[in-house]
């Protein structure tokens, strides 16, 4: 409705000579603020984030690059015998060779797999109890104290319980991983729910909005930083309940395959896993902050 | 000087604001209890017509947003009551719309959307977007619709807060310093533009200020909030002036400029 019958209405609306000066001031002040605003967008751009992501990356490779040398070092000057510390090259070796029995694709597959339906139900459960706790004073008297003194059992606590109950099979696994992804968020988001700035809040409700709205218009986009790092930190924890799980008890997986090569002596091969370990470790936290970063620029 | 904002274009894009009379009943709001009690109003009784323009001055910290607060139904009072056109206020009221003393816009949206927030529930999509795009223009912000609130100076977020509540049409329009944060010039032109509004779609408007020539010439009446120790803690008005003269009024009135400094007499003895 952008009428131009109507913008010169209104600026002819203050038609003496005092509201004609405001208006050009406002023109101009509104010339400044165009030409300024842009301005702290610009130390954002996407060029400046990329030279600077430019500059970390080999930055970044420096200390593996140095591990990689020392660990060459070590194994080659025979400080170790090679069952207890196989070179680089015999580690790549058997990730050729299991990679082409077709096992290391299982394995990874089956660990990422659980993982990921662990953390995302984890997850899921932390959202969504950590916002009822968060805002709802009678659900954190109902629920806080138990959900703090089930926080309190050490988490591999579960582990023979779980087993009693579900069998070895992919449930016990992926329960545990779920009760570890689960306390992060639900602690972060139960928190952070409860430090939401008042005034906005309350500005919000003064408009009308409530429930749902009011959640979701104001108190999630307020915790967004938050919920990412309660997310971040939930998928460390869910790896490291994946490895504990199928240490105890597993056919399959990276876990599986760093106790059956311990079991057989194969130091590379236990290499190996952790080094997938690591790897993918990394990329999957990675691809979470790409997500994190998005969300802060989109919400805070 | 002929202020016309055309009817048509008014009308049309912002909609029929139906002025609802409103009145402040014996209120008196303590915080705390014990001995920290701290009474901030007392005995605030006062009626204001559908339609009118109510300026309340005080100094800092006598209870001015407090007052308006409750008003909205953001806050209950000790006791006494706030009636709008019969009902009292019970709860958020959303026959009020608030500009408050700080923008409080959500930062992660644009102003634009800041602005929607701010519609009344039943407004259609197209037609509030017509509104918002026509309040922002008003406002003089057409060209920031797709800022964030960080993205731009504080007044001009001030003017966005002051659109949000202009776009609920409401009832009972409740200011607290609308124009702080603005520079003589722009203020002027705010104050201008919340006179055309008010022409074209009456809203009883209840206007905190520090300013006492803006309460000149924006108001048909002011109160003072002020302390009288000797009854007691707690602000109450201490005194109520009908400003005379239609709007627009000349700045430079001389019964105005009395008014003014008696006015500013007020404040000076009621101070602390
Ligand atoms: N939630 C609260 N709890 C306790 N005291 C409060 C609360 N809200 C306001 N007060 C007190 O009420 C008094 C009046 O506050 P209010 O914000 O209404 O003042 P004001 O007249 O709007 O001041 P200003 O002109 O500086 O904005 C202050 O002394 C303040 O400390
Ligand atoms: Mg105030």
């Amino acid at each position: 409705m952008n009428q131009p019958g109507e913008t010169s209405a209104t600026s002819t609306s203050v038609a003496d000579a005092r509201a004609a000066a405001a208006t050009a001031t406002m023109a101009d002040a509104a010339q400044a603020g165009a030409t300024e605003a842009p301005a702290p967008a610009r130390g954002w751009s996407p060029a400046g984030v990329r030279s600077r992501n430019w500059a970390r990356l080999p930055l970044g490779l420096i200390i593996p690059a140095a591990l990689l040398a020392a660990w060459q070092l070590a194994s080659s000057s025979g400080l170790f015998t090679v069952v207890q510390l196989p070179p680089p090259v015999m580690v790549l070796e058997a990730a050729g060779e299991l990679l082409e029995r077709g096992e290391l694709g299982i394995h990874i597959a089956i660990s990422t797999q659980r993982v990921l339906i662990g953390f995302l139900v984890g997850a899921a459960l932390g959202l969504v109890l950590g916002a009822t706790v968060g805002l709802s004073k009678l659900a954190d008297a109902l629920l806080a104290p138990t959900i703090g003194a089930l926080r309190a059992v050490p988490s591999l606590a579960w582990v023979p319980l779980l087993i009693l109950w579900m069998k070895i099979g992919e449930d016990s696994k992926v329960t545990l991983i779920i009760i570890g992804a689960f306390f992060p968020v639900f602690t972060t988001v139960s928190l952070a729910l409860r430090h939401v700035d008042r005034n906005l809040v309350e500005a919000a409700r003064a408009f009308g909005l409530k429930g749902i709205r009011l959640l979701t218009t104001v108190q999630l986009p307020a915790v967004v930083p938050a919920v990412f790092s309660g997310l971040r930190l939930a998928l460390a924890q869910a790896w490291l309940f994946l490895v504990a799980a199928e240490l105890i008890a597993s056919s399959m997986g990276l876990g599986f395959l760093l106790i059956d090569s311990q079991n057989n002596g194969r130091t590379d091969r236990l290499l190996l896993a952790i080094v997938m370990l690591a790897v993918i470790g990394k990329v999957t936290d990675a691809l979470l902050g790409l997500a994190e970063k998005w969300a802060v620029k989109r919400w805070a | 000087m002929t202020t016309v904002l055309p009817s048509r274009s008014a009308g049309t894009a912002l909609g029929h604001a139906a002025a609802l009379p409103l009145s402040f009943r014996g209120l008196r709001r303590t915080f705390g209890t014990g001995s920290a009690a701290h009474t901030v109003l007392r005995d605030v009784t006062f009626d204001v017509a559908a339609g009118e323009v109510l300026a309340i001055l005080g100094p800092s910290g006598c209870g001015k947003s407090t007052l308006l607060r409750a008003a909205a139904g953001l806050d209950s009072p000790s006791a006494g009551s706030v009636v709008i056109a019969d009902f009292p206020v019970q709860g958020i009221d959303s026959r009020c719309a608030f500009a408050f003393q700080e923008p409080r816009l959500l930062p992660w949206h644009t102003l634009q959307a800041n602005i929607a927030i701010g519609l009344p529930t039943g407004c259609s999509a197209s037609e509030g977007k017509a509104k918002v795009a026509r309040l922002l223009e008003l406002v003089g912000l057409e060209r920031f619709a797709k800022h964030r609130p960080r993205e731009v100076s504080g007044g001009m977020a001030q003017r966005a807060s002051l659109a949000r509540a202009l776009a609920r049409n409401p009832g009972v329009l409740l200011l607290d310093e609308p124009f702080g944060a603005l520079d003589a010039l722009t203020r002027i032109r705010m104050q201008d533009l919340l006179l055309n509004i008010h022409r074209v779609e009456p809203a009883t408007v209840l206007l905190v200020t520090h300013d006492v020539d803006e309460a000149l010439q924006l108001a048909d009446r002011i109160i003072v909030l002020g302390n009288h120790d000797a009854n007691g803690p707690g602000a109450t008005i201490v005194r109520t002036v009908e400003v005379p003269g239609g709007r627009p009024r000349d700045r430079a009135d001389a019964e105005l400029a009395q008014l003014r400094v008696s006015l500013l007499q007020t404040l000076g003895v009621d101070g602390h």
